[in-house]
């Protein structure tokens, strides 16, 4: 197990399927059965209509490049600047991020550009969501 | 229409770097001063509020006994919602006068509460492990979104610092003085892109409190009064991430509407205005959020010169959380800006300012509070 320099999550009893999904290389959204919306983050009832009947489903994968800053502050999980991102995801709700598999500058971090999500090892059994410019390598 | 007024109003003595005062005698400097402009002490306040210490800490060390208690702790809007909740209070008689304190060690750290995302929480889980570091890492992140949609150029972005430093350099008290330009502020570091150095708010030291009481008891006090006519409150989202629009806080465009429609007042009766500004991009959400600007033209507003001192809507007129000060939860600060402009003490003074709105931002954007102050009640 190797150390994790990036501040990890602690799974609850709501979100546990979140994590275990990414270290199964899955992205887990969840629906509401009664309105059919889609969202993030993880809670056991739909924040659209107030409904308990909700259930897990797998998200593609697919997002665009919402928004993000290059922050220059330095952290011990990142060398160099790097750019924290907000991602809108193709089934709707957004999350915050990292992009990988390229230059972390303005040039290259275009807003809406077409992004899939990679899932790396953090240390301590937990898997953090990231993601690349569709069809780059990260 | 509220039916309360503040009587009492004062920063910290100084502002700045005080590293010989702990967080608590921030809160306690600025009470006692604002006792001292009401002619009243600690013996006649039965109502207290503060966030960021908690009011048991402050009732024992100030030795007030309430019969009201507020601690909404929301970030630097809470303030706001304090003054909100006191014109409640003091109108349903649960109260007669109320303290609402803010000290803060933000610069020198002495006697400082600590600040940290448990990592069960939501955003200890989906934002935290990505890196941010911290509200410049956190609050700026809409912001390109909002350029892209709007049109907005980086040198628009950093007038608003320019614009707000020709406030500060007619405001002794002002930690940055010194006039700047455009080009300055991009000169400046970069600490999160779009975010020049010059973007980002101070980080002082200080503190401010004010005493508020029912109107009819308001001309029995030395300074003039200043009506609460109005107030607004609501929240959002702990992460950033979440927002509704990246573009638009939707805590504003409930509290600022609410704060105008109580005061039964129009954009056009607005003589000032003060928006939290602990980043540059807050005026430009603030002024379209409450209707001053249409979507997309704060930027274009600002440029030209209307917020700027003779301009249409003087705004951030103290220098702001960019130039005045900022000790971490700014909204005191604000308050007590529109208080002076409404009595006519400001340092750098509007004509005639009848009415002055205040809209306040917390939590990143998690939070807002809005409060009319008037030189009549309506």
């Amino acid at each position: 197990m190797t150390e994790s320099l990036r501040v990890l999550p602690m799974p609850t009893p709501e979100t546990q399927h979140f994590w275990d999904g990414t270290r199964e290389g899955e992205l887990r959204l969840q629906q509401c059965n009664d309105c059919q919306h889609v969202y993030f983050p993880p809670r056991p009832f739909c924040p659209k209509c107030s409904s308990r009947d909700v259930q897990v489903m797998v998200a593609s994968g697919r997002a665009s490049l919402e928004s993000y800053v290059i922050s220059h502050r330095p952290h011990k999980a990142f060398v160099g600047p790097y750019a924290i991102a907000l991602v809108a995801l193709e089934e709707g709700p957004r999350m915050m991020t990292n992009i990988t598999g390229c230059e972390q500058t303005p040039e290259a971090l275009q807003l809406d550009m077409p992004l899939e999500v990679t899932f790396e090892d953090a240390g301590e059994d937990i898997y953090l969501p990231l993601f690349r410019p569709v069809g780059a390598s990260s | 229409m509220t039916g309360v007024a503040v009587v009492g109003a004062a920063e910290t003595t100084q502002l700045g770097k005080i590293p010989d005062l702990s967080q608590i005698q921030l809160h306690a400097d600025a009470a006692l001063n604002a006792m001292a402009d009401a002619g009243i002490t600690a013996k006649d306040i039965d109502g207290i509020a503060t966030a960021g210490s908690r009011p048991t800490d402050l009732a024992h060390y100030l030795g007030i006994t309430p019969t009201w208690v507020d601690g909404t702790a929301v970030g630097g809007c809470s303030f706001m919602l304090h003054v909100r909740h006191a014109v409640a209070a003091l109108t349903a008689g649960q109260c007669s006068t109320v303290l609402i304190t803010h000290g803060e060690s933000g610069r020198s750290g002495v006697g400082r509460e600590g600040f940290a995302r448990a990592p069960a929480s939501l955003s200890g889980q989906f934002e935290m492990p990505f890196g941010p570091m911290g509200p410049p890492t956190l609050f700026t992140l809409p912001v390109l979104r909002y350029m892209k949609d709007y049109g907005m150029s980086h040198e628009q972005l950093a007038m608003v610092a320019v614009v707000q430093r020709q406030w500060a350099s007619m405001n002794p008290r002002a930690s940055f003085q010194d006039p700047i330009t455009v080009d300055d502020v991009l000169a400046s570091k970069m600490i999160a892109y779009p975010f020049h150095l010059l973007e980002c708010c101070l980080v002082t030291d200080g503190g401010g409190a004010l005493i508020l009481t029912r109107a009819e008891r308001a001309n029995d006090f030395p300074q003039p009064p200043v009506y609460i006519n109005g107030t607004g409150e609501s929240v959002e989202t702990p992460m950033i991430s979440q927002m509704q629009d990246l573009t638009s806080s939707r805590a504003f465009t409930v509290a600022g509407p609410a704060a105008m429609a109580d005061a039964k007042i129009k954009h056009s009766d607005v003589d000032h205005l003060m928006v939290y500004d602990a980043f540059a991009h807050l005026p430009i959400y603030g002024l379209e959020d409450l209707g001053f600007c249409k979507r997309g033209e704060a930027p274009d507003f600002i440029w030209e010169q209307n917020t700027a001192p003779g301009g249409s809507l003087p705004m951030n007129t103290n220098g702001g959380g960019l130039s005045y000060m900022h000790s971490g939860m700014y909204g005191m600060y604000a308050m007590q800006e529109s208080v002076r402009q409404v009595r006519g003490t400001a340092a750098a003074q509007v004509d005639n300012v009848d009415i002055s709105l205040c809209l306040g931002v917390g939590g990143m954007f998690g939070a807002a509070g809005c409060v009319v102050f008037a030189k009549e009640p309506s």
